[in-house]
């Protein structure tokens, strides 16, 4: 495999086209290796088969103990035995996103032939910028390797959701049900925005070395980790830091008379920050973070249907699920409920609801007992129509 | 049919206004119940007729209760989401004991005949004698097994008789095909030939319309 320090160096379970892959920007990767796992078993009529699209900084481990941080799978609340995607009854595939550096095709990838000098043999920054489409494209070159034509749901949240909304649009023959969460159709000023200051705070890093940075033996574990300090805010809602941190300190209260000091304090929700980002930095690689937010950033699905999001779903039979939560100001209810209203117009079959949470963005990867009661509910009722 | 069906609601338990509105509804037609709660109507009109019933609900726990039981309904408002569906979407549109309590009752009748070849429209009839008696007798707003809130925290903000809506139906040009008075219990009336005798002993009342000869009103 074609990974390299300082990163741990893990071996994931992947497929290689040799023939490679044509991408949006014109480019041509002259070979595509896409890493995924699998849950569960496809059935004789193949028709059984769930695809999971994960989000920024997840991969392909969602149900499972991760290779590198050996925390339990991302998403280990909503896929599994008896979870709302069951893996007794579907064949659960994820993969990790092209430009990912989990495996799959990426900036951290030997570039075939000669990289030319100083390169080390990665692609790097002089890997070609993604879109979501590409990625999905990415993903259906798997589930053809697999000889399913058509997946009975694609489900994922955040740019997880981008991808489904992708799915829906360009294959809508090839999926069944369609359930993006906390998502989007676009990205907005905003959240490109926040994450300018992640990739600036990356590029400020000395040892980012104008993307070579394997070239030294170090990484840029303080840029990548501001970056994600600042993104982990975006995740997270007011009343979630309120709840879970307030303004207490670290260590001993002080007492009456004692002097602040800059340096010396240390509030708990600046430690937990601290925390997220130093811990990120040892399973994520820099370019790849570059190259992924990018790709979120270019997303824009009715600006590739004459600014139309109508004209993306025109006369769809896939049965959608729109989901979004009450305190997510990343990707706010609003957002989904355009989705839901563009699919309306399309003549589509949609479902929408918006689950009543305090806790942001994240919500959709934690414990929220309606959020799973409704995906559980519409993945049955969905499988009652398909005849599964 | 498999051991992993979504549990599905029981049709005795079917609301009896709800299956008198089942009634009217054609198998294998596309239906969108505005205001459609847990999804009751819905999963009827799919169970028992192979209907592509969808649905709209304002109350959040509503919707959350209908799609964890794999019902189509997706949160929205009837005076504002229906602009966003196509012309001639749907054969049915429902509107059921939802029309008084609308914002804006004409515009929402009028897009339900925008995006449906038929409107199933059914409402608590304001005319009724006991309505009238108490208004008559103490000279306050009504309060009946039917109208039973007070008038500074009803939901019900423009009720309507029987006569009324007949004549909004000859003001905007739509077609009554069916109607039928009925008491809360849902037993149909005997006047189905006198509308003034049904809009004094009918509780509530059903409406089956569709366009008239001038085709989509606003279009």
């Amino acid at each position: 495999m074609d990974q390299t320090a300082p990163l741990a160096d893990t071996s994931h379970q992947h497929v290689v086209f040799p023939d490679g892959m044509a991408l949006d920007c014109g480019a041509h990767l002259p070979s595509l290796t896409v890493a995924y796992r699998t849950y569960g078993t496809l059935n004789a009529a193949r028709s059984n088969a769930v695809l999971v699209c994960h989000a920024l900084t997840g991969d392909q481990y969602v149900a499972e103990p991760h290779p590198v941080t050996g925390k339990d799978g991302w998403w280990d609340a909503v896929v599994g035995p008896g979870r709302p995607v069951d893996i007794d009854r579907f064949f659960v595939i994820c993969a990790n996103v092209l430009g990912g550096c989990m495996g799959s095709t990426g900036p951290r990838s030997a570039r075939p032939g000669d990289g030319g000098p100083g390169t080390g043999g990665l692609w790097g920054t002089a890997f070609p910028p993604v879109t979501i489409r590409d990625m999905v494209r990415a993903q259906k070159r798997l589930t053809e390797h697999f000889g399913i034509e058509r997946l009975f749901a694609v489900i994922g949240g955040s740019m997880g959701g981008m991808q489904v909304l992708q799915w829906a649009a360009d294959y809508p023959d090839a999926v069944f049900a369609a359930l993006p969460i906390a998502t989007a159709a676009y990205h907005s000023a905003q959240n490109i925005a926040f994450h300018e200051v992640g990739r600036q705070a990356i590029f400020a890093d000395p040892n980012w070395q104008g993307g070579r940075y394997w070239q030294g033996g170090d990484v840029p574990a303080r840029g990548l980790a501001v970056a994600r300090m600042c993104a982990h805010i975006t995740y997270l809602s007011e009343q979630a830091l309120a709840r879970k941190f307030g303004r207490r300190l670290q260590g001993a209260p002080k007492t009456a008379g004692e002097a602040i000091s800059l340096f010396g304090d240390m509030f708990e929700v600046e430690s937990y920050l601290h925390h997220q980002g130093s811990t990120f930095v040892r399973r994520f690689d820099a370019n790849s973070y570059v190259t992924i937010t990018r790709a979120m950033d270019y997303f824009d699905l009715a600006a590739d249907h004459g600014g139309d999001l109508t004209q993306a779903f025109h006369g769809t039979t896939t049965r959608f699920l729109l989901a979004s939560f009450s305190s997510d100001w990343l990707f706010p209810t609003a957002e989904s409920r355009a989705i839901a209203r563009a699919l309306n117009r399309a003549g589509a079959n949609v479902s929408f609801v918006e689950i009543g949470s305090d806790k942001g963005h994240d919500a959709f990867l934690l414990d929220e007992p309606d959020f799973h009661r409704t995906i559980a509910g519409f993945i049955s009722g969905c499988a009652v129509h398909a005849g599964l | 049919m498999t051991t992993h069906d979504p549990v599905r609601f029981v049709a005795k338990n079917l609301r009896v206004d709800l299956r008198l509105i089942a009634e009217m509804i054609a198998p294998g037609t596309r239906v969108l119940d505005i205001g459609c709660g847990d999804g009751t109507l819905i999963d009827e009109l799919f169970t028992t007729k192979g209907c592509d019933a969808r649905g709209i609900e304002i109350d959040m726990a509503e919707v959350t209760h209908a799609v964890a039981h794999g019902l189509p309904v997706m949160h929205g408002d009837a005076d504002i989401d229906l602009a966003h569906y196509p012309d001639n979407a749907f054969d049915y549109v429902v509107l059921s004991r939802t029309l008084q309590a609308v914002e804006r009752p004409r515009e929402v009748l009028a897009q339900m005949l925008r995006i449906g070849a038929h409107a199933v429209v059914s409402f608590p009839n304001f005319g009724h004698w006991l309505v009238r008696w108490q208004l008559l007798r103490r000279g306050r707003m009504p309060m009946t097994a039917t109208w039973d809130r007070m008038w500074y925290e009803t939901p019900n903000i423009h009720p309507c008789t029987i006569q009324d809506f007949f004549d909004l139906c000859t003001a905007d040009g739509y077609v009554v095909e069916r109607w039928l008075a009925a008491d809360e219990a849902g037993r149909r009336s005997p006047w189905r030939r006198f509308p003034r005798l049904a809009n004094l002993f009918g509780e509530q009342a059903l409406f089956v319309l569709r366009r008239g000869a001038q085709g989509i009103v606003g279009t």
